[in-house]
């Protein structure tokens, strides 16, 4: 099944659940760990795996062949993201404006654009034992993060068990990386920016029609109204993580938490083990 | 007028926290929270809405059925995906238009979205102006620059000497958006090596943009091996790291409380909180 780790809110704790659950899973089922947060992407950090693949990715930019070209503006006039302007004599494009939907290279009158590839970021992959790591990176400087995420996405190995790392927030990025996800993690802490921007996480898998359990970390720091949030909703709480030092400083190095303090092992095993309780039972409702 | 935008490439380090305690500190200024899908920052400052703006970005295409003869090429020219068995996914569509402009039969409409509202507020520290983008919706980063142009209206009318805003997490759109033409960027870095990790991403983006760049270490006693190595790579970089703040609860108590943390404790935290909007404002005025 597909598993993602999503939160709303940064700095939640969904690197540390979603490498800790593909680590733990991957002592017994075939894994893929996804990090499809690419602007800023960590999994990496805990995992001893290195990553002997990258591919390019591009998307398509217009060209214009200056020969063939008019100058009569139809291609500035379809194109909704102003990445194309058309002066007099000369056609301007604005590349990282563009996202490749080929309208001004279809309805050029003089077929004078043609297309041609932009790398705006990479997608790595790597294996180690039964786990298969893959995560994508935007460059510097680049604004759109979802064609990268689209590139990892496709590949999804449908007979593995996939855990996806989802970025922050609740736009374009984040439907992205969740959607087509068989059950969403969602990873809060008691505060009330957990709770705010956990209820804007719970709005957007409902949306998306995906069942959801809720992770609380640094559970004992703040308030309770997380979990009386979850209570009225009839959201499951699925885990809590406590705020505890040692947690805190195997994250700050870079080491599993299963790696330093093992005893969390068969927490991520049960955890498993309940996510796909309810996601059973979901697909019998259905 | 001046403006800081505090960012941090990784999401959970305090960004909203510094931003509502500067909004305590600062005599004179305007307050812009940027991070629009997961706005916290109203959550500490309270805000009374004065002006509520609908948020209008793209367009969603539309077919009729009645007109349409189920040709199948719009499905087939769509790049994003967005058209199954004649209908349109609107998550998925970007609202390129060009279903619409190359149907035979004139059967897809593109239909104007509302994508969600942002508001000119006034709070006990000075004006706000903030946002809520719809869930799921694309153009955050047009979002993010109507509020800062609003921002600066504002702080043009009033005679405001700084305009102090809460950026997103990341290094894409929306933090591009946030970013250009300010005056300083003030980066807030945990001591993990994801921390680490992100904030090496964050300085390019500033610096692919020219943007000044200030630091600011918090929780650093969490790992003070890796607050070194922040120290010793800004230096490498020539990049100041104005204060280290230690770690303390009184930041989420100050939170559950829905307070500044200077307005909240008068210990350490406090101290270095001052000390930097100092440093700040000075680095504005150079």
């Amino acid at each position: 099944m597909i598993i993602s780790v999503a939160s709303g809110k940064g700095g939640t704790g969904k690197t540390l659940v979603a490498v800790n659950l593909a680590l733990t899973l991957s002592d017994v089922y075939r894994v893929q760990l996804l990090d499809c947060d690419v602007e800023e992407p960590d999994a990496h950090i805990f995992l001893h795996l290195a990553t002997n693949r990258s591919e390019a990715v591009v998307i398509p930019v217009p060209r214009i062949d200056e020969t063939k070209c008019t100058y009569c503006g139809r291609c500035a006039e379809v194109c909704v993201y102003n990445a194309i302007a058309v002066l007099k004599g000369k056609v301007l494009v604005f590349p990282e404006l563009c996202h490749g939907c080929g309208a001004c290279s279809y309805l050029c009158p003089e077929s004078a654009i043609s297309e041609e590839g932009r790398e705006i970021g990479v997608v790595e992959t790597g294996d180690s034992g039964n786990m298969e790591f893959i995560q994508g990176r935007l460059a510097i400087g680049e604004p759109m993060a979802p064609p990268i995420i689209r590139e990892v996405k496709k590949h999804i190995d449908r007979v593995r068990e996939v855990i996806i790392d989802v970025p922050p927030g609740t736009s374009c990025p984040v439907v992205e990386a969740v959607k087509s996800s068989d059950f969403c993690l969602l990873v809060t802490e008691p505060t009330p920016f957990g709770l705010n921007d956990l209820s804007l996480a719970v709005e957007l898998v409902r949306k998306l029609q995906i069942p959801c359990g809720v992770i609380i970390n640094r559970s004992g720091v703040g308030d309770e109204k997380v979990e009386q949030y979850c209570q009225e909703q009839g959201i499951p709480i699925l885990l809590k993580i406590p705020l505890d030092r040692n947690i805190a400083t195997l994250y700050s190095k870079g080491i599993p938490l299963i790696a330093g303090m093992p005893e969390w092992r068969g927490v991520f095993v049960t955890l498993f083990q309940n996510i796909k309780q309810i996601d059973s039972a979901s697909r019998v409702v259905k | 007028m001046k403006e800081v935008v505090v960012l941090s490439g990784k999401g959970g380090t305090g960004k909203t926290s510094l931003v509502a305690s500067f909004a305590a500190l600062a005599q004179s200024k305007v307050l812009v929270d940027c991070d629009v899908d997961a706005a916290d920052l109203y959550l500490l400052l309270k805000p009374q809405v004065t002006e509520e703006n609908e948020f209008w970005s793209g367009q969603i295409a539309f077919i009729d059925k009645k007109v349409c003869t189920e040709c199948g090429l719009c499905q087939e020219m769509c790049r994003f995906g967005a058209i199954k068995d004649y209908f349109v996914d609107k998550i998925s569509c970007e609202g390129c238009g060009l279903c619409s402009q190359i149907c035979p039969v004139n059967a897809i409409i593109m239909q104007s979205c509302m994508a969600g509202h942002w508001f000119i507020s006034e709070t006990s520290y000075g004006t706000l102006i903030h946002a809520k983008l719809g869930i799921t919706e694309e153009s955050s980063g047009k979002l993010v620059t109507l509020v800062r142009n609003s921002a600066r209206l504002v702080a043009e009318e009033g005679k405001f000497d700084y305009i102090i805003s809460d950026g997103p997490p990341g290094i894409g759109c929306p933090v591009i958006a946030s970013l250009s033409g300010a005056n300083l960027a003030l980066l807030v870095i945990e001591p993990t090596l994801s921390g680490i990790h992100d904030l090496e991403r964050v300085i390019g983006v500033c610096r692919h943009f020219g943007i000044p760049i200030l630091v600011c270490i918090n929780k650093y006693d969490i790992n003070e091996e890796n607050s070194y190595r922040i120290e010793d790579y800004c230096h490498n970089n020539d990049i100041e790291v104005a204060v280290k703040i230690p770690f303390d609860n009184v930041v989420t108590e100050a939170i559950v409380e829905g307070l500044p943390v200077v307005e909240y404790s008068d210990g350490k935290v406090t101290q270095q909180v001052r000390e930097l909007w100092k440093i700040v404002s000075v680095k504005l005025n150079n």
